[in-house]
């Protein structure tokens, strides 16, 4: 195959890729889309395997490296239960910073095979200035992509504590390990790239530099972080493509890099935070002490499953507002049934979804999608605000603080300026929460100490069902 | 007039895409937010581009097979990615319905 030939097949490969990102905008398109994805991936591969000098053992090792990859993958995805996909998408997410570290050391390493053709024996190929500090980024973003990733991906396991992690001199710190990676990146460069310990200390200082960039961002925070690394892992992987002149690895790379940050900064507006602020850190520790601080003695009102399930049964219109504590008690599928049981005696139901719900951008949406609740009944933020003050019930279930009007009238609250969920504009709010503790950012609620709240203190999935049994 | 380095071209790839990538990024749905995520995590496993040919071409010295399996280890990794990554977005893609008629109601697994 001629190079020539190559090149526009990778082209084709790269076109492939924005055609399924281009299919996710609608539910429709999107299935289509993802096909379309695999057939540039599957073009991609075998491009690179029909251009290349594969020998014998080369494609034996090939051979069994995608074998075992792949099975893994198919069963990680076949079986993975659909609350897990943050930490999923983290775990990912470190597998291609990984990658990156890998195919930049092996460039340095054989040069050779990725020119296709021969060295002289005894002489080190000569690198480019270019090529060397593309290759160094792309390293040293792949290694902060994989160790910032591992960190994400056990916060949301549950592996290590959410709260964030801060210390004295930290952002020094960072800064410091940030001035010497770009010193050995200079030292790598200038050694015609012969300086291979230079390039290991760079992955070093940057597999720890992505520790200390995630360590101090707290649970809530998460769906920054995630969509954070989305984006580095594209940048990691367009760096490479400079190295390896690979026009769909290029594409790609923008392509995600981009997406990524597109995500991060939906997610920071949806916080009302500075994408800034969120990276920095120390936001959302665990806001105990603040909310006992308070102690303030009102009265709450509390409600029974039985009197809940009375009140939306006679009711017009219910707004239903997942939350988080939806996904960590797994209710969703009794909160499907709930929605068909109300459907059944003439309610209208639907479904309102703030941006930072759950952990990762669009989790709720997946969340109510896997019990079979129609995609055209859930509706976002901004889309279903106005209907608060028409609807007879807002049933809160997992969600605090974007509920929480002291984001519109309250300039000292941490969130203020915060875009809410209007849930106090209906007659009735009903919030199942486990106790009536603060949100992640440790703030009152002040809906919990109105008239028309009801407040429904137990286990999510427990609660919901058996409202669901009050219905009869 | 010299010719233009073809780092220039490259250059003008990578910029041309970063805004492709920006207006196709704003018009997914928030619904796919997740799915989004997933996919692209797959597509950018595209990196084992880099780790085939390192893989799979002989060492020059055969002292020295550090690069062979550094690139066989990469293919693994990316392999997990590109399989893990476009089988769990179509696994949540096939959740996606739209309102289904009263009658034809019949109850369906997840999707695969």
């Amino acid at each position: 195959m001629s190079a020539n030939l190559a090149a526009l097949l990778y082209l084709v490969a790269g076109v492939l890729f924005i055609l399924a990102l281009r299919g996710l905008s609608s539910p429709e398109t999107a299935r289509r889309g993802n096909y379309l994805g695999m057939a540039g991936m599957a073009v991609a591969v075998g491009t690179t395997l029909l251009v290349m000098e594969l020998d014998g053992f080369g494609l034996a090792l090939i051979g069994g490296a995608v074998v075992i990859g792949g099975a893994i993958g198919a069963v990680i995805a076949r079986r993975i239960p659909m609350t897990a996909m943050p930490q999923l998408v983290a775990g990912f997410h470190s597998l291609v910073g990984l990658c990156a570290v890998l195919v930049a050391a092996a460039y340095l390493y054989e040069p050779h095979a990725f020119h296709a053709g021969p060295a002289v024996e005894g002489v080190r190929y000569s690198f480019g200035t270019a090529s060397l500090i593309e290759l160094s980024i792309g390293a040293a973003i792949g290694a902060i992509t994989f160790s910032g990733s591992v960190i994400a991906f056990m916060k949301l396991q549950g592996l290590m504590r959410s709260a964030p992690i801060v210390f004295k001199g930290q952002h020094w710190l960072n800064l410091a390990i940030g001035v010497a990676i770009a010193v050995f990146v200079i030292f790598l460069t200038a050694s015609g790239g012969q300086a291979l310990t230079a390039f290991w200390i760079i992955c070093f200082l940057s597999l720890i530099l992505g520790v200390l960039l995630i360590v101090p961002i707290g649970g809530a925070d998460m769906p920054v972080v995630v969509s954070m690394l989305n984006s580095y892992s594209g940048w990691a992987a367009a760096a490479l493509g400079f190295t390896l002149e690979n026009t769909a690895l290029l594409i790609t790379g923008a392509l995600v890099g981009s997406s990524g940050a597109i995500l991060s900064y939906i997610m920071c507006k949806g916080m009302n935070r500075s994408f800034v602020s969120v990276i920095l850190g120390g936001f959302g520790a665990d806001g105990g002490e603040a909310a006992a601080g308070a102690d303030i003695d009102r009265t709450v009102k509390q409600g029974s499953s039985d009197d809940a399930a009375f009140i939306m049964k006679n009711a017009g219109k219910v707004i239903i507002v997942p939350g988080y504590g939806m996904a960590v008690a797994q209710a969703q599928h009794a909160l499907k049934e709930l929605g068909e049981l109300l459907k059944a005696e003439g309610v209208d139901v639907s479904y309102a979804i703030h941006p930072v719900a759950g952990r990762m951008p669009g989790h709720m949406n997946v969340l109510l999608a896997e019990a079979n609740v129609p995609y055209d009944e859930v509706f976002e933020l901004e889309d279903i605000n106005s209907e608060f003050s028409t609807a007879d019930v807002a049933f809160v279930i997992g969600a605090n603080d974007v509920t929480n009007p002291a984001a519109e009238d309250d300039p000292s609250s941490p969130i203020y300026g915060m875009p809410v969920l209007q849930v106090w504009k209906a007659k009735t709010v009903m919030f199942v929460k486990r106790s009536l503790g603060s949100g992640y950012a440790g703030i009152e609620n002040p809906l919990f100490f109105r008239d028309n709240t009801l407040m429904l203190l137990g286990d999510a999935k427990k609660m919901t069902e058996s409202i669901v049994k009050g219905m009869d | 007039m010299e010719a233009v380095d073809p780092f220039i071209f490259r250059l003008a790839i990578f910029v041309l895409a970063i805004f492709i990538g920006y207006y196709v990024v704003w018009s997914v749905t928030p619904a796919l937010h997740t799915p989004l995520m997933s996919v692209t995590n797959a597509i950018s496993s595209v990196i084992i581009v880099g780790a085939l040919l390192a893989a799979g071409t002989a060492a020059i010295d055969a002292g020295s097979q550090f690069g062979r399996y550094a690139g066989a280890l990469a293919v693994m990794l990316a392999s997990i990615n590109i399989f893990g990554g476009f089988l769990v977005t179509q696994r949540m893609l096939a959740m996606y319905k739209k309102k289904e008629k009263p009658a034809a109601k019949k109850p369906e697994g997840e999707g695969q």
